[in-house]
């Protein structure tokens, strides 16, 4: 009786939390209401004695996935109006098609159809979730877990080809060749033979005659 | 440990191979300064994974790693051919971005990541690894399209791609969760142990979404909105890799969950699938005739030719499999040649995507011109070339399973479809060129464009060894 009380609130939350994410005006509003839609789902997963998941989904999601999520919701100054042109315009075919789908879904798919898999019986409290998926992951799921591992790595990679650029002309420092450099290649030292000043009083022959350009009067000296 | 006996290694070793070589070549390509070294490399693990496969080449069908892998004849014939096709493939990719002396080893990379995904799907039993194997495939794929980053269509068509692949997923896996629910169980034996009752309406409307998924990934009407679009966007040889071997993957994957899971409902996917080939077929043919860029009338061609290979899926027995096994394999060698005469007429700063810049190529270079012809007539199903035999063998079969109105709808839009094929055929030889200089193409990519083409004539005049290799593959006979 409890657990369904509980059931029941936790899923009227994430059913309005779910609601909301579409329908609110705000990204940075949508995107809370996603990570309440998240906890909820997580609660529910709870109930369901998946408490491994239901962890991993809060940390995962809610705490990484979605701060980035936010990050870039308020980093990213969308203009949402352009988006927004064509709602008027295909809402009577998209009403039309939902309608549709929602009906074949709720004639399809009622409770009764699903009657294959007995309630399995609750476990004891000792039992651990975590210990019995560590024990299929890398035995019977050990081929697909290393696919998505993979796909973890193009994922990487793609990333850093699509945002990594080697721009021309790009100033930056580089420490490994400040660390390395040595006297001669910063400071050059010029040999210079002493010019008389009556040579500046020329004018412009002076110049032309010591080596060393714009240093020559003062080398002059 | 608990009683979970060692997985035989043996079956996917070509799968390991690759995945340890395309790691090799990463950090070769992060260390390394040569993008030559990259393609090298990349062709050598391609080639050493084909050694690997024909050595271990499955006889009959073995289950490994607790029924997420299978590898049976089908997989190891289209795992060579794929791995075939691949190797054709970095080669153009190579010879197009030397020649824009932009080679980057990505594209490398991410080619053996989506080789790799394709062998995963080909010999994937459980519907954790089908969907694995298409997102391991799909991804790469994506990244590739974007990795011409100073092009705007490239961007374009990367983010159609992502976005209108990322809704197929979607649909495949939503369709893989009803069957799920309806069967309690991934394995797709176990499915098709289970999925007996057409009359299950959960079973039904899984096998909606699932069918969906496949005609998204496939490319045919009416879920084909997204092909011109990438292919017409993405560099040449990227359009080449989204075009050629991943319809072999997506073949494969319409076999394993049609006729390996859900073989009980053959009933309801048979009609689905006629609807669809009969839309691809004309809207295919039909709006080809209407292209001005080469890109999109091939890409329009595709969709014609995925109908086709929907005729081969209809009938259910394994002699039609066969021949859409075929059909696929010749598709992918003849679009292969295609877009590769794209890329050995482009030069940099130029590509040679419009219709009109095949305009006497007769005269430029007779020999481009005559592989082109070979190509595009193949392409049309005009004998003695294979693309005949690969439309006659798909026909025959639906032929057989009673299909005859069907049969006579694709041969009607084939004849149509001869005109767009047709008329490059014109333009190459009844036309002047446009003041364009003599083609001057390097040596090795004449020899592996004329292999290619070629390939179409021979495979053409004696088809009997890949149509019996297929048929072997399929039947066991």
């Amino acid at each position: 009786m409890f657990e369904q009380v509980v059931f029941y609130f936790f899923a009227a939350v994430l059913v309005v939390a779910g609601a909301l994410v579409i329908t609110v005006r705000n990204p940075v509003h949508a995107a809370l209401c996603l990570v309440l839609a998240f906890f909820t789902s997580a609660a529910i997963w709870l109930l369901l004695e998946a408490e491994f998941l239901a962890i991993a989904l809060v940390l995962v999601y809610v705490g990484a996935v979605m701060v980035l999520f936010l990050f870039v919701v308020m980093m990213l100054d969308v203009n949402l109006v352009p988006l927004r042109e064509g709602f008027i315009r295909y809402l009577p075919i998209g009403i039309g098609i939902a309608v549709v789908v929602l009906v074949e879904l709720v004639v399809v798919l009622g409770g009764d159809r699903f009657d294959l898999l007995p309630a399995p019986e609750p476990h004891p409290a000792d039992y651990s979730n975590t210990r019995e998926l560590g024990q299929v992951l890398y035995t019977v799921y050990v081929y697909p877990f290393e696919i998505a591992s993979l796909i973890l790595l193009v994922a990487i990679v793609a990333a850093i080809a699509l945002t990594l650029r080697r721009r021309e002309g790009r100033r930056g420092q580089r420490p490994e060749e400040q660390v390395r450099v040595r006297r001669a290649d910063r400071v050059r030292l010029v040999r210079m033979p002493a010019v008389r000043r009556e040579g500046l009083a020329e004018g412009g022959g002076g110049r032309a005659a010591a080596p060393g350009g714009e240093t020559a009067p003062e080398a002059g000296e | 440990m608990s009683g979970v006996a060692m997985p035989a290694f043996a079956p996917i070793a070509p799968e390991i191979v690759l995945a340890a070589a395309a790691c090799v070549v990463l950090v070769v390509e992060v260390y390394g300064r040569s993008t030559d070294l990259t393609y090298r490399l990349s062709q050598a693990s391609l080639v050493l994974t084909a050694l690997v496969l024909a050595l271990n080449f499955p006889e009959d069908a073995i289950v490994a790693f607790s029924g997420t892998f299978i590898a049976d004849p089908m997989a190891g014939v289209l795992k060579l051919a794929t791995l075939v096709i691949g190797w054709f493939l970095f080669f153009y990719l190579h010879a197009h971005l030397r020649a824009r002396s932009r080679a980057r080893g990505e594209h490398f990379i991410l080619g053996l990541f989506a080789l790799l995904g394709m062998m995963v799907l080909v010999s994937a039993a459980n519907l954790l690894t089908v969907y694995l194997g298409l997102e391991l495939l799909s991804l790469s794929l994506y990244a590739m399209v974007a990795l011409d980053r100073d092009s705007p269509v490239a961007a374009e068509a990367a983010m159609k791609y992502f976005v209108l692949g990322a809704l197929a997923s979607g649909m495949l896996l939503y369709g893989m969760s009803m069957v799920y629910g309806a069967t309690g169980t991934l394995e797709l034996a176990g499915i098709g142990a289970a999925a007996q009752d057409g009359t299950d309406l959960i079973l039904v409307l899984g096998l909606v979404f699932v069918v969906t998924g496949i005609a998204f990934k496939l490319g045919a009407a009416p879920f084909h909105m997204w092909i011109p679009d990438v292919y017409e966007g993405a560099e040449t040889p990227v359009t080449m890799f989204v075009g050629t071997a991943p319809k072999l993957a997506a073949f494969a994957m319409a076999v394993r969950l049609l006729a390996d899971g859900l073989w009980g409902l053959h009933g309801e996917w048979q009609d689905m699938l006629v609807v669809l080939a009969v839309l691809s077929i004309g809207i295919g043919n039909v709006i080809a005739i209407a292209q001005a860029n080469l890109k999109r009338m091939l890409a329009y061609s595709t969709i014609a030719h995925m109908g086709f290979l929907f005729l081969g899926i209809i009938p259910g027995t394994g002699e039609g499999f066969a021949a859409a096994m075929f059909y696929v394999i010749v598709y992918a060698v003849m679009a292969l040649g295609a877009f590769g005469m794209i890329v050995v007429l482009s030069r940099e700063g130029f590509e040679a995507d419009r219709i009109d810049d095949f305009r006497g190529l007769n005269e430029r270079s007779p020999w481009q011109a005559f592989l082109m012809l070979v190509l595009m007539l193949s392409m049309a199903g005009v004998p003695p070339f294979v693309g005949f035999w690969a439309k006659w063998s798909v026909l025959r079969e639906v032929v057989a399973a009673g299909f005859v109105w069907l049969a006579v709808v694709a041969v009607v839009f084939s004849v149509v479809g001869l005109f767009y094929y047709l008329r490059i055929v014109k333009l190459m030889y009844f036309d002047e060129p446009d003041d364009e200089p003599p083609l001057s193409v390097a040596s090795p990519l004449r020899l592996v464009i004329s292999v290619n083409a070629l390939s179409v004539l021979v495979v053409g005049l004696f088809p009997g060894a890949l149509l019996g290799w297929c048929l072997a593959a399929l039947t066991g006979g």
